[in-house]
């Protein structure tokens, strides 16, 4: 491996990097605002929405991003909506997303035990009561974990967006390799700059789903 | 002229096909205690949960202070707050402390004012021994405490009807009598109107003014609480009480 090559690239890997960590941040934060809506209409049962809900997630969990991709950047311009690639990456992230996180979300809620619901509706607590004070705040703790691995896997799904030509790090390294032949090079940075993203996050967030067990039922 | 607090009249209740209560009917004055025996399975905290709309049941009547429930009542969270429950399993919601747990329903279900009903939760917590445990989690707590707190959540409301479903079963014996002793005087100081399912038949003979013998989903007897314990009208409740006696 030639180091004076791999220092060269530093600054193209720089650019990708933040456009990567832009794009997941973003695209994350649109999953788990997806994720908590869906999750609600499909708790509260809300007629008609609660059932789009569960359409649209069974629908994007079980399609590749690759696809959703290609409809939203090639074949949505057909009929006229026509959107840049980092906003169809960006809706393509969300979206698939939103259904993992709404999975998440709803596996959480139905983790709050019966006899938990039991006692709060003894206390006279009413539906929407129960889901405040009671559901919600257990199971949001209960639904960390999925949440958390959702978290990686959509930073790691950001590198399908090389087809659609969005320069984050993977299109970036692909182009370099396409344009220099050094393919080793290229892609241990490629592999590197992942890394540097998720192993530092993946301690952090496996800490942080220790707080919360720990914080609310401290067994 | 005693006030009839509870009537029950032919109260069925199937899972499914599987009938599980058969045609119950029984009647509680106020500050009357009730306990429920019979052997495992036999129904007895069906028919308690379903006394709170807890569980449901599908045929029959339920009059609580002269007011008709159906099967398809949809006003149980109103009722639940006069009719006052407590677990095997304490149930404490894990995330609140042990005072939040108390308030929980006096604030949010009732609308009262905070500093009212903080006052009246550790009185109620001091008079169970735990005023030092109030900002404490249930996690903090032995079961026998859990317990303990548990009941002044459900007093914390001003229920007119207790419901204990075998709230000592699951508590370490020493611990079983401190239980005991705050359900006995909730019923002597406070004339508290109670249902007791329990196999602790030394406390039912101490404590029911009325025993109502339970096997297979049918009310088998109903006798005065003393009198069952010396002769039971049924021989099946003779033999089921033996075989509690060693």
């Amino acid at each position: 491996m030639d180091l004076s090559i791999m220092q060269q690239a530093i600054p193209q890997f720089v650019k990708a990097f933040e456009l990567t960590l832009w794009l997941s941040f973003v695209g994350i934060l649109g999953a788990l605002l997806v994720g908590v809506c869906c999750s609600l209409l499909q708790y509260f049962k809300v007629p008609f929405l609660g059932k789009v809900a569960s359409v649209y997630v069974e629908l994007f969990r079980n399609t590749p991003l690759l696809i959703q991709l290609f409809f939203l950047y090639y074949a949505f311009p057909v009929i006229g909506i026509k959107l840049p690639a980092q906003v169809c990456g960006i809706i393509g992230l969300a979206f698939l997303g939103g259904s993992y996180m709404a999975e998440g979300f709803t596996g959480g809620f139905n983790g709050v035990s019966q006899s938990q619901l039991d006692a709060g509706k003894a206390i006279g607590l009413n539906k929407f009561q129960l889901a405040r004070y009671v559901v919600f705040p257990q199971g949001f703790t209960l639904s960390v974990p999925a949440l958390a691995a959702n978290v990686i896997f959509l930073i790691k799904e950001t590198s399908i967006f090389s087809v659609i030509a969005i320069p984050e790090l993977t299109n970036t390294a692909l182009d370099l390799v396409g344009l220099y032949y050094r393919s080793n090079e290229y892609l241990f940075m490629l592999v590197l700059a992942y890394a540097i993203i998720l192993i530092p996050l993946s301690i952090i967030l496996t800490i942080l789903e220790r707080k919360v067990r720990y914080g609310s039922f401290g067994n | 002229m005693p006030e009839q607090i509870l009537k029950i009249d032919k109260l069925n209740k199937y899972y499914g096909q599987h009938q599980v209560l058969y045609d119950i009917s029984f009647e509680i004055q106020k500050g009357e205690v009730v306990a429920l025996l019979g052997p495992s399975g036999s129904g007895k905290s069906t028919l308690i949960r379903c006394l709170n709309g807890l569980e449901q049941f599908q045929s029959g009547f339920l009059f609580f202070g002269g007011k008709q429930i159906t099967p398809q009542e949809k006003n149980w969270p109103q009722l639940r707050q006069k009719i006052g429950m407590v677990f095997q399993s304490y149930d404490l919601f894990p995330n609140l402390s042990v005072l939040d747990n108390i308030l929980l329903g006096p604030l949010k279900v009732q609308k009262r004012q905070r500093a009212e009903a903080t006052a009246e939760a550790l009185k109620l917590l001091q008079r169970v021994g735990l005023e030092k445990y109030a900002e404490v989690y249930p996690r903090q707590l032995s079961g026998g405490q859990k317990q303990r707190v548990a009941i002044v959540r459900a007093l914390a409301l001003h229920p007119e009807l207790m419901l204990f479903d075998e709230v000592t079963a699951s508590l370490d014996p020493e611990m079983v009598r401190g239980i005991l002793e705050i359900i006995r005087e909730l019923s002597e100081r406070d004339n508290m109107t109670m249902i007791i399912v329990t196999h602790e038949m030394n406390f039912a003979a101490q404590i029911a003014d009325r025993i109502l013998f339970l096997e297979e989903g049918r009310i088998l007897e109903q006798t005065p609480g003393k009198e069952f314990f010396q002769h039971a009208k049924t021989q099946r409740a003779r033999e089921f009480l033996e075989s509690m006696t060693f």
